[in-house]
This record gives structure tokens, C-alpha cells and sequence, in this order.
């Protein structure tokens, strides 16, 4: 068989509450601040709630703003401005990313731009809900953002519930390792709306305070906002940096808004992206869960990672941090785990205290300092689809 | 090689399984719901799903009757989707409940995946999923990235295509890859992809 080509990461960005660049973002997760806070937004819920978001429109710093930095200031969508808050985000993250890149050129037609996004500007909906559809459509806004930056090609949109992220990181090494391509630019955001406040809400699946993932007493998920740039790459100028082994999805076929009993079909995709980039699980030296903190989704995380023969392997979920940073939570915490990689350095799972599943994993509860040469990364959505990728030295 | 082994293609006013007619409406609120009721299918969840989950589920029933599908294990089926504008006829409506006391089993639907979801629940299947959003149909993306999957051994089969509804507009066309040559089976290109989408949009 031949071998298949390797996959080099150029560059990454995260533009989060916590900062604007991936180095910000990881010096705070190193510090213990999160970007979780109550909350007070009429225009988004009646009640206060627990949030990672972006400053409030008008630029007024919150009550409650973080110890040891504000937090990143976001035009909202305005009369006139040139992007959407969705499409600014976007090109924040891709700005900084492809300034670190200058070797990868946007309008190379060997150059593929992939977006993910689970809402893409549906917030506009909650302005008014007989937006036009153009005025919201992803494909409208990734061409937007694709003519920013010069992109000859057409942009793919990737939109597959809280997998979106990953699943573009997927796309981008498929169509690579194909040849069709020979770079990839994959960027995702969501801003979070009244709509997808109220739409968890109503799951009765946001936690009223900080969300504890895989905790005995873990109670909901809190939401975030974000965007995460990956930029990756086939040739060989780039093979001293991070590599993205490999990855695979599948679906558990049993219900749209619930996970799998048994975790079986996560573990699948676990053993597919293993497989996928030649690795064994022994090879395995740390796991950034998807850890939402919902009763069914830890358990069902837990289920799987122990099926795949990783119990041991340490653990962090960044949702304490971040929170569900929903289409883009693939990809921050995929550039987080990155971080970690460069650094040696695994944050610790933040709101984790005593085991809350029945298969325990060993989750990280202090900053540890060790080698990560092979790392996995796991993903569910609604819709039944998981996803996993190895991140690799 | 890979070749289109079934199409179908429903649009407002009619079906087609394999290029040929096998129902016709001229009410095209309630094509489903006669579709329905016309090849008996004893599925009452279809009743709970949204419309674009709803058009899905009829396409995939009908292109999958009568095909083998215990030549495959569920996870080498793959299903991956396309249309233009995401889930956005269910996401107005969700916003109006909002108004009022948000639904929870509207919101579920406001992803477009869910309907990738459904095919796979009826039909167990369990391989790869993806639901990609472009301004038009885009042959040449689903072709290279279902090449990518089937050539990797990722997947065996793949169920890919365009499910599309927004107001009263809708419309699917699904099409079965595999890498066996049936009887009247296509090569997969996009030069067939695209011939069979534009029937789609003349047909009567």
C-alpha cells in the first residue's frame, strides 16, 4: 500500500473571550482564567445565565469580568458594517492564522478554504425572522469571506451539528491526501443567540452555574462563542511543524438528540481515526474530550474511550473554559491540544472533582507537565455523528 | 471504480426512481404525505420529523427499496448531503415558538444533519456522515469527497445528493454509489450527476 501523504499544520489561530491569538488563548488556560461568566443579556434571555461570550454591543465591560484580563471585544452586527459578527469572527481568526503562513497563498488554486459552522449568521433571525435567506445563508457568508481574503476556489461549507470542526479538519486531509489540493485553510465559528440559548434551554441541558464535565455532580453545558483556523499543508517545507494524522466519523443510528447507550459507535470512530493514522491506542499520550458536562453525553464518552482501550490515558474536557463553543469546538480545542503539544503542557479539566461516570477516566486535575507525542481528539452532535482526529509529532 | 447503481429524484410535482416515473401529485403541500400513505410505509416517526427530515427519509426509502443492503456491514455505508440553505424553513419556525414557549422538538431540527440522522436510525446504518452547504448543487464536490471515502475503504457504499426545502419549494435527488457495476448502473461522474439534477428540474 502506498504511503499516505502526511499532513503538516502551518499555522493556527483561536479567537476567543480569552484572547485573539492561539498563544493568548493558551496563556490564560495555563493561568486557570476562564472565559465562563454569568451572564445578564436581555436581549438574549430574560433570566441571567453561565456563558463564554463575547463584550456586550457599545463596548461596556460586564459586571464580573475576568481576573486577569478582559474579555475580547466583538462588533455586533450593525447598520452598515461590512461583516456579520459570524463573518468577523471568521476573518479575525483567518487573519492572524494566514499572517503566520505567508508561504500559503489564498488565491493559489492548489489552495482549498473549508468553513464549519453549525448557525452561521441565524442570530440575524433573532433580529428579525423574515431575514431573507441570502441575508443568512453560509454559503453567502464563506464567499463573502473567501473574496476577503482573495480565494480563487469555491469555499466548502461543512454543517454537521457540534462535529462541524472536526469533520472540516477530516475534509481538509481527504482532499489533500486525494492531491486535489495542496493546502488547506479550515476555519469554523457560531456566535450564540437567543435562539440556541432558548433551543438548550428548552433540553433543559444548560447547567445554571459552571458546567462540570464528567463530575458526579456535572448538571448541563454552558455555551460559548469563538473561532478556530487551522492551516494545513502537504508539502514538505512544512514537515518540522504538528501533524494531523488522520481521522473518521460514524453514527450511532439509535436517536437525533441523544447519544448512543453503549458508546460503541464513538468508540468506532476513535478506532477509525487510529487506523486512519497508523497509530495504536498505546501510542495514545492524551485525550481532549468533547466533555459537554450533560449527564448522557460524559457518560457515553466515558463508555467509549474505555471501549477503545484509553481509560488510562489522561483526559481534560476545555468546556469549563471555553464552553460549547458548538461548530468551532473541534477545531479550539484541537489548536488547544496543539498548544499543549509545543509546550508539554496539559490544562487541567476545569469544574472536574469527583468521578461522575461508570467507566472513570483518568482526568488531568492539575497542570501537567509531560511529552505528548500522539494525541486524540473526540466530537459528538446531535444528528447520532461522532468524530475523532489524532494530532500527531 | 465507482458507478451510480439508483438515483431517485422527487421534486413538486412528481418521483422518479432510476430515471423512471413512479408517482405523480398535483398537490405539492402533501406529496409526502400521499407518498406516505401510497407505498404503505409503517413508519409513524415520519410524523414527528420536519420537512426537509421528512423529503429525505421518502428519497432514501425509495431509492433503497428492493437494494441488498446486508452486502454491507452498517459501518461501511456512508450518507453524505447537500443543499443550499441548512435547515432554514425549520429555523423560522423554531424562532416563532420562541415568541412564545420555545419547542424543544422543533429546535432539534434546526441542524441539517438531523435528516442524515434519520436515514441512518431507519437503516441502521453507522458509517461516515457529512452534510456540506453550497449556493447550488455541487457535483464536483460530493464526487471528489465520496471518491475520497470510497477509494480510502472508509466506506463501501454511500447514499449522496441534494435534499433542499425551504417555504414551499423542495426538492431531492439522491443517488446510491457503489463500486460494483449492476444492471443499468452509471459511471460516476459528474457529467451524470448533473444530467440527472437538470431532469430534475424539467421533469413533469
Amino acid at each position: 500500500m502506498n504511503r499516505q501523504k502526511d499532513i503538516f499544520i502551518v499555522a493556527d489561530n483561536i479567537v476567543s473571550p480569552l484572547g485573539g491569538t492561539t498563544a493568548e488563548n493558551f496563556s490564560r488556560l495555563v493561568a486557570g482564567i476562564t472565559g465562563v461568566r454569568r451572564q445578564e443579556r436581555p436581549e438574549m434571555a430574560d433570566q441571567p445565565f453561565y456563558a463564554a461570550l463575547f463584550e456586550a454591543p457599545g463596548g461596556e465591560p460586564l459586571a464580573g469580568t475576568l481576573t486577569g484580563g478582559e474579555p475580547l471585544a466583538i462588533a455586533r452586527d450593525g447598520a452598515g458594517a461590512r461583516f456579520t459578527t459570524f463573518e468577523q469572527l471568521l476573518v479575525n481568526s483567518m487573519s492572524d492564522a494566514l499572517h503566520q503562513a505567508p508561504g500559503i497563498h489564498p488565491d493559489d488554486d492548489r489552495t482549498i478554504l473549508i468553513v464549519c459552522s453549525t448557525k452561521g449568521n441565524t442570530h440575524l433571525l433573532d433580529i428579525d425572522d423574515r431575514m431573507p435567506a441570502e441575508h443568512i445563508s453560509l454559503p453567502g457568508s464563506a464567499a463573502v469571506v473567501a473574496r476577503h481574503f482573495g480565494f480563487t476556489q469555491t469555499p466548502i461549507v461543512v454543517s454537521n451539528a457540534c462535529i462541524s470542526g472536526l469533520l472540516g479538519m477530516i475534509t481538509g486531509v481527504r482532499l489533500l491526501r486525494s492531491g486535489l489540493f495542496n493546502n488547506a485553510v479550515v476555519t469554523g465559528a457560531d456566535v450564540i443567540t437567543k435562539f440556541i440559548l432558548s433551543g438548550f434551554g428548552s433540553f433543559q441541558a444548560l447547567s445554571p452555574g459552571h458546567c462540570r464535565p464528567f463530575d458526579r455532580d456535572r448538571d448541563g453545558i454552558n455555551l460559548g462563542e469563538g473561532a478556530g483556523t487551522m492551516i494545513l499543508s502537504t508539502r514538505r517545507e512544512y514537515r518540522d511543524g504538528l501533524q494531523l494524522r488522520g481521522g473518521a466519523v460514524s453514527n450511532d443510528a439509535n436517536h437525533i438528540s441523544g447519544p448512543s447507550r453503549t458508546g460503541k459507535e464513538l468508540g468506532d470512530a476513535i478506532d477509525g481515526a487510529l487506523r486512519d493514522a497508523g497509530c495504536a491506542a498505546t501510542d495514545v499520550s492524551f485525550i481532549s474530550a468533547h466533555g459537554t458536562a450533560t449527564a448522557y453525553n460524559d457518560e457515553m464518552e466515558a463508555k467509549a474511550i474505555t471501549l477503545a482501550g484509553l481509560n488510562g490515558v489522561p483526559v481534560n474536557s476545555l468546556k469549563g473554559y471555553y464552553g460549547h463553543t458548538l461548530g468551532a469546538a473541534g477545531l479550539i480545542e484541537s489548536i488547544v491540544t496543539l498548544a499543549s503539544m509545543r509546550e508539554g503542557l496539559v490544562i487541567p479539566s476545569l469544574g472536574f472533582e469527583n468521578n461522575g461516570v461508570t467507566t472513570p477516566l483518568n482526568m488531568c486535575r492539575s497542570l501537567l507537565r509531560t511529552s505528548l507525542d500522539t494525541c486524540l481528539k473526540t466530537a459528538s452532535g446531535f444528528g447520532g455523528c461522532n468524530a475523532a482526529v489524532v494530532l500527531g509529532k | 471504480m465507482e458507478y451510480i447503481t439508483g438515483t431517485c429524484v422527487i421534486n413538486e410535482r412528481a418521483v422518479y426512481k432510476n430515471g423512471e416515473k413512479i408517482f405523480s401529485s398535483t398537490d405539492k403541500k402533501n406529496l409526502l404525505s400521499s407518498l406516505y400513505q401510497h407505498f404503505n410505509w409503517q413508519y409513524p416517526r415520519f410524523f414527528k420529523m420536519d420537512n426537509l427530515s421528512r423529503l429525505g427519509f421518502a428519497a432514501a426509502e425509495l431509492l433503497l427499496a428492493g437494494w441488498d443492503a446486508a452486502a454491507y456491514q452498517p459501518h461501511e455505508i456512508a450518507v453524505v448531503l447537500s443543499n443550499a440553505n441548512s435547515s432554514l424553513d425549520t429555523d423560522y419556525k423554531y424562532t416563532r415558538t420562541t415568541k412564545d414557549i420555545p419547542s424543544p422538538s422543533v429546535f432539534v431540527y434546526t441542524l441539517p444533519n438531523i435528516v442524515i440522522g434519520e436515514i441512518c436510525i431507519r437503516h441502521r446504518f453507522k458509517g461516515e456522515n457529512a452534510f456540506f452547504l453550497s449556493t447550488a448543487f455541487d457535483a464536483t464536490l460530493l464526487m471528489r469527497y465520496v471518491s475520497c471515502l470510497l477509494e480510502a475503504g472508509v466506506a463501501r457504499t454511500c447514499i449522496t445528493g441534494w435534499v433542499e426545502w425551504l417555504g414551499e419549494s423542495y426538492k431531492a435527488v439522491l443517488f446510491l454509489i457503489e463500486r460494483k457495476e449492476t444492471a443499468g448502473a452509471l459511471p460516476f461522474t459528474t457529467e451524470n450527476m448533473d444530467r440527472i439534477f437538470k431532469t430534475s428540474m424539467t421533469c413533469e
